[in-house]
């Protein structure tokens, strides 16, 4: 069994803080309810330029420290000018992001200081989906796969639930194992 | 009618605390709303054993006395099990009293039934966990071509017309129920959510014998790190047989069943499964070797040797890749394994909290002079277990004869 530990194990997560969060948003769920929000424009060819800044929670609009701009494109052998990361790539950064955070979260939460945690992540894609060559294969990804080097401070078996918790309560990963209803309308 | 307690509901919890009133002298009425262990009776299916062994089958004054301990009883012989037992204390049965609402009095309640009012200044609930299955949402987006049925109507794979099966969840009663209709010859798929993976023996005993023996199934509702999830968790991943078989996503795969992610969406003739499977997988196994840890711990440190086997850890669980998407031609029937939730008479909505749960504190319902008794973790691990009923019984037996005599003296 895991010790619960409010202790800080200097992974920079604030445990108690985490905690006192989940306790309130017990207590008042429409706190609980966030919205998170992107404004895209469009700049050229397959290039666009999307940013984040304002999001909605705990009852009020807030905004991040400064507006977090994103450049999306698609690379030179599609015959594009790559001025960015393509947009199925940041999805892949989402991922690692939101499992990478979940990691450094449940470790703080279980007492295991880390030293150093990488995450590959590689998504395949048939291209045949896109472009309309084959009905029978899907636009997106036909499997994403995540492989962490972990170093730290807890056996290996520890290392793993940390893992597999992260999984468990990650938005990102939810995302893109479960369908979520799209609505895309014209103003 | 007036009485100091009424029972609602003569299972095992009821009989228990029946028999715990019994044992102080304390007058009261047990409704049933057809005889005893009505549900045992009408309410399984036909192949169904206990997940635990006769000898874990104690309750307060009553234990199995079998020649075989180490079997595991079908739901009739829970039945006769559970007959016996009230009888063998004369329990004060009313049956066919079906019960229609429990209202507030100013000292204690009025139990409303078909049978006419009792005025009581203490009542208890106890019609167990399961008196509604639980069927997702996403069953209103299935076709009227496919067949949908619960696990508390199942019987047996004859019951279902030809074609393909999909079992919804893999507890106790979604494997079984695959591995079943499996063995009958029918093509069965079994979409697997988050689940508690077991082998039925370890070390040569039954897993409930360690999880007894190390003390895990005592472990209390007070002393638990997250109660409310420790309350939602799955039914184990078990089957009562002669063999002593292990039922678990390895088993099933290798008879055939196909295992995919959790049912998540109905869309353009299609079954979505989510992709989080392999997470779970390895969730289950993660859990499984921690317990398996702790029995080695255990064996350890009382020096056992002869008397128990090798540590026999299982496989880990291999299931080939799962497909997200299944074309919803390949079913005729769906059997919902979705779990239950329990069912009550009318009862004042200031009890439920916003989810339509009762509020409790270890049995103990805010609403004056009322328990709720046989529900998961109530006071304990095996809380909603036939041999821990009887524990829980009795500490709120207590806690309702102490209130019962402060009014009287006050």
């Amino acid at each position: 069994m895991n010790t619960i530990g409010t202790q800080d194990v200097g992974n920079g997560v604030n445990v108690q803080a985490l905690l006192d969060a989940r306790q309130a948003l017990t207590a008042a769920p429409e706190a609980a309810r966030f919205q998170w929000r992107a404004q895209c424009q469009w700049v050229n060819g397959t290039h666009s330029r999307t940013t984040v800044h304002g999001f909605a929670g705990l009852g009020e609009e807030h905004t991040h420290r400064a507006p977090f701009v994103f450049d999306g494109d698609h690379p030179e052998v599609f015959a594009s000018q790559d001025n960015g990361a393509t947009p199925v790539e940041i999805l892949l950064v989402a991922l690692a992001g939101c499992l990478t955070a979940g990691v450094a979260t449940v470790a703080a939460r279980r007492g295991v200081r880390l030293h150093s945690v990488k995450a590959s992540v590689s998504g395949d894609m048939d291209l045949q989906g896109i472009l309309g060559i084959d009905a029978d294969v899907r636009n997106g990804f036909t499997g994403i796969h995540v492989a962490y080097e972990i170093d730290a401070d807890a056996p290996p078996s520890d290392i793993e639930a940390i893992v597999a918790q992260s999984q468990k309560r990650s938005a990102v990963f939810d995302i893109v194992t479960n369908p979520t209803a799209v609505t895309v309308e014209v103003a | 009618m007036e009485i100091p307690v009424v029972i609602i509901g003569a299972g095992q919890a009821g009989l228990a605390m029946s028999r715990c009133l019994t044992d102080r002298s304390v007058e009261h009425v047990v409704l049933e709303r057809g005889t005893v262990a009505h549900a045992w009776r009408t309410e399984r299916w036909d192949s169904l054993r206990l997940l635990t062994p006769n000898w874990m089958s104690r309750l307060p004054g009553h234990r199995y006395d079998g020649d075989d301990p180490d079997g595991y009883m079908s739901a009739a012989e829970t039945a006769g099990f559970l007959e016996s037992y009230g009888r063998s204390f004369a329990a004060p049965v009313r049956a066919h009293t079906t019960v229609t609402a429990v209202l507030p009095t100013p000292d204690g309640s009025l139990v409303e039934t078909d049978q006419g009012p009792w005025r009581c200044r203490s009542v208890v609930l106890a019609t167990g966990a399961a008196g509604a299955p639980h069927v997702p949402a996403v069953s209103a987006a299935l076709p009227a071509a496919i067949r949908q049925i619960t696990t508390l109507e199942y019987r047996n794979p004859d019951q279902l017309g030809a074609g393909g099966v999909l079992v919804v969840g893999a507890s106790a009663s979604g494997v079984q129920i695959a591995d079943e209709l499996r063995r009958a010859g029918r093509a069965v798929t079994i979409a697997a959510g988050e689940h508690i993976r077991l082998p039925r023996t370890y070390r040569g005993r039954d897993i409930h014998w360690w999880m007894d023996a190390i003390g895990q199934l005592d472990e209390r509702y007070d002393q638990v790190d997250d109660l409310s999830r420790a309350r939602r968790l799955p039914s184990l991943q078990l089957v009562g047989t002669i063999e002593r078989r292990t039922l678990d996503l390895n088993a099933l795969a290798a008879a055939g069943v196909q295992v995919t992610g959790r049912l998540v969406g109905v869309s353009r003739g299609r079954a979505q499964f989510s992709g989080s499977l392999a997470n779970l997988v390895a969730s289950a196994d993660l859990k499984l070797h921690r317990l398996l840890d702790r029995i080695d711990e255990h064996v350890a440190a009382y020096g056992f040797k002869e008397e128990v086997g090798a540590p026999d850890r299982p496989e880990p669980t291999r299931i080939a890749p799962a497909p997200t998407e299944i074309e919803l031609s390949r079913f005729s029937t769906v059997v919902w394994a979705t779990g239950y939730r329990p069912r009550y008479p009318r009862l004042d909505a200031s009890v439920f909290d916003r989810r339509g749960r009762i509020r409790h504190d270890g049995g103990v319902v805010e609403a004056p002079g009322m328990y709720v008794l046989g529900l998961p973790f109530l006071r304990r691990r095996k809380s909603s277990f036939i041999d821990g009923v009887g524990p829980d019984a009795h500490d709120l037996c207590a806690h309702l004869v102490r209130r019962l005599s402060r009014r009287q003296a006050a």
